[in-house]
């Protein structure tokens, strides 16, 4: 399959999206203009409609340029220490992302190498690792940020923990599945060599789990994301994307809203990149013919 | 200090207990169930008991952390309230937007099945998709379809909606040329082939999106009510308890989601195992 076999498809269905946006917009955004005229004892014709539902101030839906005026007005027109940039509010998500997604990394490793090597603990544990994550989690979220603040912590930590819950149980589960994976073949061939549990591990699981490691911290970077918008919430939206969000939502500024949401999601995108291209490189270091 | 030394002693005497009980090769088949049940549940208790000793020990006051006992009385006490939380929670807007969510997937997924271009289009999209914090959309959501439970569900569905397309299209894909060939010896048209031989070989994939679906809807739900809902809900009486300080509420409630989503989860893979009961991983598990 060629390139442009590839990406030929998905640019028709993203064309066919934006089609259906601005027909969307052009929908949802019609009776608030109709309602206008009516109050000011006018009529307006469609052909006058459509150019201003492209424009209100605050749509029900915004039009894609109304989104990306306001993002690049947000990201490259502002000063990035001002409050008002969105590059601001982006870093200060990113920078809960990253510290939450590394803690939850060592934590998700961590439990992976106890369970592998000890039976109790992979008895005992594994159920409740699985039964954590059917908790809705991010229902904890605001009492967890709430309580810390009370005890004056605050800021970067108690989203960061968040974070790090959402995000150790990916790469604890597919690190167990990765550490088991070697064949008994394979470490009969270690016990030939006479290789110590340490050597057995590193030489062998931990070579072993990498394809398994890079997969599950595509989804951990992904949900820990998730987790540090979430925790902005309720703090009365001071500042993050989820301020943002919720700002917007109070304010009923949905421009504000919309462009927020994407560049969470090219944040997200970002993130998962790069995983990506770690993973590439690693299993290249490692000898992986593509 | 007097409850910390008996709790930890308790801690330790069960974990003691547990590396004992796994190395039991017990004779019949239902001790070694037995086995595998209580460990866990061994854990989870002396966890419980743990945190009851350390929170009283260290008097923990209970605005940080209440300890167990404490959300236990408040939950039965509280039990109204948390029912009608769970009723415009759960039974409204996680369900209806479950079951929508996840059809609306599977009906997509088997429309776009004859045609290789739009899957070719749609699912890089839609695993795209997936890594999006798509719970943002649902400010929006509140401001189109009101506080009430409607935009939970919208937002349930958006949640549910890509994870159910991808599976169900690779999950269709999952049946082997050896086997359709097989049905085209046997002049099966589309709709036979799909029905007989590839949705079956796709049930372990759409069961994978109906599990990783249910805990996602839940998730959407809840935090679809800090945006505004009704004095009522999940959502609404965690954001609203935390303001007070009711924090053993809060955890009651928690309490309750998390048991809703358990069970929840333990109902899908139970039909899972009814329905793949061909499945290798079934099957290994029996044996």
């Amino acid at each position: 399959m060629t390139a442009r076999d590839k990406i030929l498809p998905v640019l028709t269905i993203l064309a066919a999206l934006l089609v259906i946006w601005y027909a969307a917009a052009v929908f949802l955004n019609a009776p608030f203009e109709r309602d206008t005229a009516a109050r000011a004892g006018t009529t307006i014709a469609f052909s006058d409609i459509v150019p201003r539902t492209m424009a209100q101030a605050r749509p029900v839906l915004p039009a894609p340029h109304q989104v990306l005026v306001e993002l690049w007005d947000t990201t490259i027109n502002k000063p990035v220490t001002s409050k008002r940039s969105l590059v601001y509010h982006a870093w200060i998500t990113l920078s809960a992302t990253l510290v939450g997604f590394g803690l939850g990394t060592l934590l998700g490793i961590a439990l992976a190498v106890g369970i592998v090597h000890n039976k109790a603990m992979d008895r005992s544990l594994m159920p409740w690792i699985i039964a954590s994550q059917t908790i809705p989690i991010l229902a904890i979220a605001p009492m967890i940020i709430v309580v810390l603040n009370a005890i004056g912590i605050s800021g970067l930590l108690p989203k960061a923990l968040i974070s790090t819950y959402l995000s150790f149980f990916p790469i604890a589960v597919g690190m167990v599945k990765g550490l088991r994976s070697p064949e008994q073949i394979q470490l009969d061939l270690m016990r030939t060599y006479s290789a110590s549990p340490s050597q057995l591990f590193w030489k062998l699981r931990w070579p072993a789990s990498m394809p398994y490691l890079f997969t599950s911290l595509k989804v951990a970077v992904a949900i820990s994301l998730v987790g540090a918008i979430v925790g902005e919430l309720p703090t009365g939206a001071v500042a993050g994307l989820g301020a943002r969000l919720l700002a917007g939502s109070y304010y009923g500024q949905t421009v504000q809203i919309w462009s927020a949401l994407f560049m969470a999601a090219g944040l997200a995108a970002i993130l998962v990149l790069i995983v990506g291209y770690a993973h590439s490189a690693v299993l290249r270091r490692m000898g992986a013919r593509p | 200090m007097n409850a910390i030394l008996p709790a930890i002693l308790f801690w330790l005497g069960a974990w003691a207990l547990n590396e004992w009980l796994v190395r039991r090769r017990p004779a019949s088949r239902a001790a070694e169930r037995a086995i595998r049940l209580v460990v866990p549940v061994l854990f989870g208790v002396s966890l419980l008991v743990l945190w009851e000793g350390l929170v009283r020990g260290f008097a923990v006051p209970a605005v940080l952390l209440p300890p167990p006992s404490m959300i236990w009385t408040r939950l039965i006490s509280s039990l109204p309230t948390l029912w009608a939380d769970f009723r415009q929670t759960f039974l409204k807007s996680v369900l209806t937007g479950y079951v929508a969510g996840c059809g609306l997937g599977f009906l997509v997924a088997i429309a776009i099945d004859r045609s290789p271009f739009l899957q070719k289009g749609l699912l890089p999209l839609g695993n795209f998709v997936s890594a999006l914090p798509v719970v943002g959309v649902a400010p929006i959501m509140v401001m189109w379809f009101g506080f009430d439970w409607p935009s939970k569900v919208a937002v349930v569905v958006i949640m549910t909606f890509f994870p159910m397309l991808v599976n169900t299209v690779t999950g269709l894909a999952a049946a082997s040329s050896m086997e359709k060939d097989l049905m085209q010896t046997y002049a099966a048209s589309w709709f036979q082939t799909l029905v007989k031989l590839r949705l079956p070989a796709a049930w372990p994939f759409i069961f994978n999106a109906l599990k990783i679906n249910s805990t996602l809807a839940l998730i959407g739900a809840i935090v679809a009510e800090f945006f505004g809902t009704p004095i009522v809900g999940m959502g609404f009486r965690i954001s609203t308890e935390v303001g007070r300080m009711n924090v053993d509420m809060v955890w009651a409630e928690i309490a309750v989601a998390a048991l809703a989503g358990s069970v929840f989860y333990g109902v899908v893979a139970l039909v899972e195992r009814v329905v793949t009961f061909w499945h290798p991983s079934v099957r290994g598990g029996r044996a």
